[in-house]
């Protein structure tokens, strides 16, 4: 049997896979729930801890840092791992990391329903969570690069540079944006005021979608597509120019969130710029994935791993064309604060993200367990389906409100100058919308609890075969590649 | 000034780093590095 120290440090990324799963189904299932609320505002029951404003921050943040997040931490461990040849540095840190990032969690679901929050979208956690996130974080980032750094391989493959970009990203971008004065234990002011306030929030707000939703899950895809598909990535090289050219470019693009605010026309006009200039980079690296496949297409056939990972490729790719076009001003001015908005965040969120996250985890837990595949390839199928039938639901029907909402907001009378619609007119016009929307979420939500059966009973089969799985050669013993 | 000058040393900095890259010397090194993710199974087969 291989010793501790051969052999790696699996217990966290287990962990952490299984949480992916049960806050992928929570999440969801607030998602579905403010999504009937729309519909049927009486859902809410007058109560204040069930308001939609109170629990879509919880929605938002349940499927980003909860689902999402468990996500990479899994997935960045596993990784980290198997291509440095080494075994994590210390699995109390690994412990620590888990249960605190668990505390965070568990936090933000009692804090938003009781109603703190820092009003800034996608930070509402309050200064204590924020002081905790922080310290977990660190305690990650010490795991993360203290594995690197006794890795027994020269090469840092190029997923790792993806996962530590996110890491030390996340870690400027939740600091800077949440430095704030506490008024209590459950209240703090923002440092920052007016349009500044404005402009480092979607500093952090867009390049949390950078580097959290793009960047780290790039990682993902770097390691996952290639192994999935048993050959190595299409373009080694134009990994390297996708890395340099996507963090370079990504920081700058956060005022196209604030287009026709008080923000300073230059500062609007660079957003823009930078986002249209993102769209190179992100196909770049789009289409090194896809071409991974070169010579293997046939697998798409028989594996749907394989057809969550490539699928997630497309909707990014998708999501990256129509971020920029939706940067640019005079598109912003139609698209702004619609539906539109909602269903490009869920082609980004849904599409790229979570598809990437279910295939990666799909690919990753059999070989985790010891086991040649998951419980059932065709409950992987169908859960593939109903996936991306709910999905193209639920953006269809958002862009066609969205598109709606916009040209009615924006209609008026040749004669007069007075708007042609109502704002309640606007609204009636897109309720049915609101149905499909559900009705896609609920799909979404169902294949999500298909993956549960499917995780649940892989692990039973596990149950009797799990072994520590040996660090690969060059082994702790042996002498640095 | 300054600003400027340090974007625009940045974007010579990118401008190298890539033609470095398409060295043919560099060629086999990264052949290697992108076999990474496929170590295990070709130690499981071994």
């Amino acid at each position: 049997m291989a010793s501790i120290e051969a052999s790696y440090s699996d217990k966290v990324v287990r962990q952490f896979a299984v949480m992916t799963v049960v806050w992928g189904v929570v999440g969801m299932l607030v998602g579905v729930i403010i999504a009937a609320q729309l519909y049927w505002p009486a859902l809410g029951f007058n109560l204040p801890w069930l308001s939609y404003g109170r629990l879509r921050p919880l929605h938002t943040n349940a499927v980003i840092f909860a689902f999402g997040g468990s996500a990479l931490f899994a997935t960045s461990l596993y990784t980290v791992q198997r291509t440095c040849h080494a075994r994590l540095i210390s699995d109390k840190l690994a412990a620590f990391v888990f249960w605190g990032w668990q505390l965070v969690i568990v936090a933000a679901a009692v804090s938003l329903p009781l109603g703190y929050t820092q009003g800034k979208e996608y930070a509402e956690l309050e200064w204590p969570i924020d002081v905790l996130i922080t310290i977990v974080w660190v305690a990650y980032g010490v795991l993360f690069f203290g594995t690197i750094a006794k890795r027994k391989v020269k090469h840092i493959y190029v997923a790792n540079w993806f996962y530590g970009a996110y890491i030390i990203t996340i870690a400027l971008l939740h600091i800077v944006n949440n430095l704030s004065i506490p008024g209590g234990w459950f209240k703090s002011y923002s440092v920052y005021s007016g349009s500044v306030d404005a402009m480092v929030q979607w500093w952090y707000g867009h390049n949390a979608v950078g580097f959290f939703l793009t960047t780290a899950f790039l990682g993902m895809m770097y390691y996952f597509v290639p192994k999935q598909a048993g050959r190595p990535i299409y373009s080694y090289r134009l990994s390297i120019v996708h890395f340099w050219a996507l963090i370079a470019i990504y920081m700058w693009a956060g005022p196209h969130h604030l287009q026709y605010t008080a923000l300073p026309d230059w500062a609007q006009s660079l957003g823009m710029v930078f986002s249209l200039v993102l769209l190179a980079p992100s196909w770049g690296g789009a289409i090194n994935g896809i071409l991974t496949l070169s010579g293997v297409w046939h697998k798409l056939r028989t594996d749907p791993i394989l057809k969550f990972l490539i699928v997630s490729l497309s909707f990014y790719m998708m999501s990256t064309f129509e971020g920029p076009m939706m940067s640019i001003k005079t598109v912003n001015s139609l698209s702004h604060y619609t539906d539109w908005t909602i269903g490009h965040v869920h082609s980004g969120a849904i599409g790229w993200v979570a598809m990437i996250s279910i295939g990666s985890i799909y690919a990753m837990l059999p070989r985790l367990l010891g086991l040649q595949k998951m419980y059932s390839t065709k409950l992987i199928d169908l859960h593939f389906w109903m996936h991306t039938i709910g999905l193209v639901v639920y953006i269809a029907s958002m862009w066609i409100a969205g598109v709606t909402q916009g040209l009615m907001w924006r209609a008026t009378d040749p004669e007069n100058g007075t708007l042609v619609y109502s704002f309640v007119e606007s609204l009636n016009a897109t309720k049915p919308y609101y149905l499909f929307r559900l009705g896609g979420g609920l799909i979404v939500l169902s294949g999500m609890l298909v993956m549960a059966w499917n995780v649940l009973r892989t692990f039973r089969q596990a149950a009797a075969t799990t072994a520590p799985q040996p660090v690969l050669s060059p082994a702790a013993a042996d002498a640095r590649a | 000034m300054i600003p400027g000058l340090i974007t625009a040393f940045l974007l010579v900095l990118f401008v190298v780093g890539c033609i470095l890259l398409w060295r043919p010397g560099v060629k086999p090194v990264l052949d290697e590095a992108a076999r990474m993710p496929l170590d295990d199974d070709k130690e499981e087969q071994a």
